[in-house]
């Protein structure tokens, strides 16, 4: 998940689909300076890494964020900021209390 | 969305009222490191030396141990990485590497860091961990039981997107 985020590329297609919501391959490669194909190919990393999807609207394949996906690559780094943040306070308690 | 919606690295920052020495003792030495951390190694630290840690409730705080209390007799292993006597100590480990059937050994590593700075008044102590970009997807399953219910409601970026996205 963290890899699919790593790229700027993604990155851009990632904040593009929360900013104007589900699109087409088409819309989402206006603007970039690579192939369709290579858009398709970064799409399904993000798609692997499960934070986004794509659904069949009559002949175009629209892709939206899958918001789930996202809210756990953020709680992830909450949970770990989280879990230090209870050991420095025992350190702390157990330094100080000398 | 900038890269650093969902950053590489946690830092962390806090004054310790308590001399240098005490500090660096609290921190190198890895039986007083497994006090406050909660877990008991079984060797000194050693720079490049790999040693193998076993979760142990503390016994300082009854709540935080009642919730450490499944994983106990969980092992794992660090790798220590530098020792630079009372200014840094450094190793590598699988953050949240608390699943016993899963073998954690090829999955990539993040760096935690330890630096302390004498300051009025004590010691400034940053710890951070940086490497996150490498952690595979399945692993934030565990972080999530192992912190049940402690999330922050931070606004952030991306629950700004999530918000826009639904």
């Amino acid at each position: 998940m963290f890899a699919a985020l790593g790229d700027p590329t993604r990155l851009q297609l990632i904040a593009r689909l929360g900013d104007a919501g589900p699109q087409s391959i088409a819309s989402l490669a206006d603007g970039f300076d690579i192939s369709r194909q290579a858009i398709s190919k970064h799409l399904r990393v993000i798609s692997s890494a499960g934070l986004a999807r794509s659904q069949q609207r009559g002949r175009e394949t629209v892709w939206q964020l899958e918001p789930h996906g996202l809210a756990e690559a953020r709680r992830y780094l909450t949970a770990i900021s989280k879990d230090w943040d209870d050991k420095l306070h025992r350190l702390k308690d157990m330094v100080e209390s000398e | 969305m900038t890269q650093t919606a969902v950053p590489d690295r946690i830092e962390k920052q806090i004054l310790l009222r308590a001399p240098l020495t005490r500090v660096w003792k609290a921190i190198s030495d890895s039986q007083q490191f497994g006090s406050w951390f909660g877990v008991k190694f079984d060797g000194p630290f050693k720079a490049g030396q790999r040693i193998v840690g076993k979760i142990t409730p503390t016994t300082v705080d009854p709540e935080v141990a009642r919730m450490q209390q499944p994983y106990a007799g969980m092992t794992f292993d660090i790798t220590i990485d530098r020792i630079e006597p009372e200014k840094m100590l450094s190793f590598r480990w699988h953050p949240f590497a608390i699943d016993p059937k899963v073998d954690y050994s090829h999955e990539p590593t993040t760096l935690v860091v330890f630096e302390l700075k004498e300051v009025a008044g004590g010691v400034m102590l940053t710890i951070t961990e940086s490497g996150f970009n490498g952690i595979p997807l399945s692993r934030r399953a565990e972080a999530f039981k192992a912190n049940e219910g402690g999330w922050s409601k931070q606004v952030t970026l991306i629950e700004k997107y999530l918000a826009k996205a639904s």
